[in-house]
């Protein structure tokens, strides 16, 4: 079961151990706190975006102003909503994420050599 | 009236401007190809694109002949319907960007068995995820060169099945040979190329087409519904296609559930996040990728009502190639001859460039994971042999999708491509989500939802209305099903996806907590902190 590409050889880091520090714990909530709950709010959101448009017709047929109706509306916000998390989720990452897994990386590198 | 675009076209400009993308594109290969020595190379093009770079490039994989010529021809016939693609398409993109990109970046190496395998046991596991590779491969390579057969038809004015063929043919292996020489790194400089040119024709005729209406959609709005005349209000509302009846519109919610699940398991575009050194840049690529197909989408969006308000829907029915030739008949109304001919050439490097990133990905699948891992058994000492086994596949990837393509000359591309979708998210994303976050997933559970996933899927297609069964058309007096005068089919959705999809996850849950396996947590722990902090990912290659 010897492997060509993956897995340091046995004496490398104590994953474990990393596993249950502190700032990884810190950096495993930081990103499932933001990207769970990030992932089932847009689902939803299309979904919902979705079921109107198979079996609310009318309602995504009314016109808002000239030939702009309420559907085409909803689907240039679901491009809105699309840009907004990616910036949200950007920001997160350079802000909360980086510098912690940052200093984990560098930790674990420069110490098992 | 109806061939006035192909009489309008000329032949000899659409293969000229094809032809200057191909000579050029074909330079820029062999330059790449001199520091293209390693497996490294081949693969992962050394892992040193930037973050930017890459981001083009995953829009000129994704934005294939399916998102141009299919969403723009399908607004431009069935109105808001077309939309609704596109809209599945760009917010599945978010799931790669918050749960994928950048964990994978970190714990593999090249391919998506690399993380499947982390751990897993090697040997069951990639030979699993090589084979959903290359079923995926496959139906969106068919989806592709049978899209090359229309186009043909269209812009070529070659009419007979042969003469396509032979042409799908040339196009097969100008493909082959980007791979090959190029590998990674030249499959990419190809696949920037092909972006940068779709998104400024793209943008090009956008602009053109909103100037006419003085920059007011609701104005080309308007037109677009005039030019049918009564009931062409239809196409601002959804439900021309998928509301006809509960069954549509229930294969409408297949059809979306498997367009938003499926970008993040699609292995073309996995791959693509190796070719940078660190997740850093993997997740800027991701965000430049999401602006970039993002305002494509857009920009189709206007292409397809002007489409259907310049041309109108009928002309684009009738037309050779059928929907898919509303983008080049629309650019055809606008610039004539000479933009018809740009639009075209792109529209060829459109699928060209999508096919090569394909072959990449299925050779490397096989040669890395099923020749170096499960063959040789990780024990290949002539790195040179497996980029040479990696080529080998490429050639024969490329006659399988040359010959695919023939058959498949004529069927419908965005259907197969929603198919490929629907394959890619049955068959790997359960896997690869469960891998990356679920500490108890074993073996047996990777196991269970791949096969089983890939199974559902292409079990339920086959016997699905889109393979047999479909009532004829009166207009055209043929069945819109795959095959003619038979009807094997129980299963009453197009795509499979409803089912399937969740299935999978279902059985890559039950697999797990059925087997005595508990998982290996000092492995877990290892995979864990890795594809989190990037420690001991693989790095650029420096030359």
């Amino acid at each position: 079961m010897s492997t060509t590409d993956q897995g340091p050889p046995d004496s490398g880091p104590d994953w474990e151990t990393i596993q249950q520090s502190a700032e990884f714990t810190q950096l495993r909530r930081r990103l499932r706190g933001f990207a769970f709950p990030m992932t089932v709010g847009f689902l939803l959101w299309y979904l919902l975006y979705v079921l109107l448009s198979d079996y609310a017709h009318d309602f995504m047929g009314t016109k808002v102003f000239g030939n702009i109706n309420i559907g085409l509306l909803f689907g240039l916000l679901q491009f809105v909503s699309t840009f907004v998390i990616t910036s949200l989720y950007v920001r997160h990452a350079n802000r909360k994420l980086d510098p912690v897994s940052e200093k984990i990386r560098a930790d674990v590198e420069g110490g098992a050599k | 009236m109806n061939l006035a675009a192909i009489e309008g076209s000329n032949v000899g400009l659409n293969i000229g401007i094809f032809a200057l993308f191909v000579v050029i594109t074909l330079f820029i290969v062999f330059r790449a190809s001199r520091t293209s020595k390693t497996t490294v190379d081949y693969y992962a093009a050394g892992h040193s694109f930037s973050g930017a770079q890459n981001g083009v490039a995953i829009s000129g994989d994704y934005l294939s002949a399916a998102s141009f010529l299919g969403i723009a021809g399908a607004i431009a016939v069935n109105g808001y319907d077309g939309f609704l693609y596109s809209i599945g398409f760009l917010v599945a993109w978010l799931i790669a960007l918050l749960l994928v990109a950048e964990l994978m970046r970190n714990t593999g190496k090249y391919t998506m068995g690399d993380v499947l395998a982390f751990r897993m046991k090697q040997r069951p596991v990639r030979a699993a995820a090589a084979t959903s590779t290359l079923v995926v491969s496959f139906f969106y390579l068919l989806a592709q060169m049978a899209g090359a057969g229309g186009l043909v038809a269209l812009l070529l004015g070659i009419e007979n099945k042969a003469g396509q063929a032979l042409v799908i043919a040339v196009v097969g292996v100008i493909m082959i040979l980007y791979v090959i020489i190029g590998g990674m790194r030249g499959t990419t400089w190809v696949q920037i190329i092909k972006a940068t040119l779709l998104i400024i024709g793209a943008f090009a005729m956008t602009v053109w087409v909103l100037g006419k209406y003085g920059f007011n959609l609701s104005s080309l709005l308007g037109d677009a519904v005039a030019k049918v005349g009564e009931g062409g209000e239809k196409l601002l509302n959804p439900g021309a296609q998928y509301g006809k009846t509960g069954l549509t519109q229930l294969d409408f919610v297949s059809l979306a559930l498997a367009l938003v699940l499926g970008t993040a398991g699609l292995p073309h575009i996995l791959m693509r996040f190796y070719t940078v050194p660190t997740a850093k840049e993997a997740r800027k690529s991701v965000v430049w990728a999401i602006w970039l197909i993002g305002i494509f989408y857009l920009f189709t969006l206007v292409l397809g009502y002007g489409a259907g308000a310049l041309v109108g829907p009928e002309e684009i029915a009738a037309a050779p190639g059928g929907t898919n030739s509303a983008a080049p008949l629309l650019a055809y109304a606008l610039g004539g001859t000479v933009l018809l001919g740009i639009i075209a050439a792109v529209a060829f490097a459109t699928i060209l460039a999508v096919v090569a990133g394909l072959t990449i990905t299925a050779s490397a699948s096989f040669a890395h994971d099923i020749y170096a891992n499960i063959i040789k058994k990780g024990k290949v000492d002539d790195k040179k042999a497996e980029v040479k086994v990696a080529r080998i596949t490429a050639l024969v990837i490329g006659a399988v999708a040359i010959l695919g393509g023939i058959v498949a000359n004529g069927q419908n591309i965005a259907f197969l491509v929603a198919l490929a979708f629907a394959v890619a998210a049955s068959a790997n994303l359960p896997t690869i989500l469960y891998s990356l976050f679920w500490k108890r997933f074993n073996t047996a559970g990777a196991l269970w939802s791949i096969y089983g996933g890939l199974t559902i899927c292409l079990v339920l297609i086959v016997f699905s209305p889109a393979v047999s069964g479909k009532p004829i058309d009166p207009k055209t007096g043929k069945s819109l099903s795959m095959f003619q005068n038979v009807d094997f089919h129980w299963f009453p959705l197009d795509n499979p996806g409803l089912v399937s999809i969740p299935a999978a996850f279902l059985l890559g849950y039950l697999g797990t907590i059925f087997s005595k396996d508990r998982g290996d947590a000092k492995k877990f722990a290892e995979m864990e902190v890795r594809s989190l902090t990037g420690a001991g990912a693989e790095k650029a290659v420096v030359h």
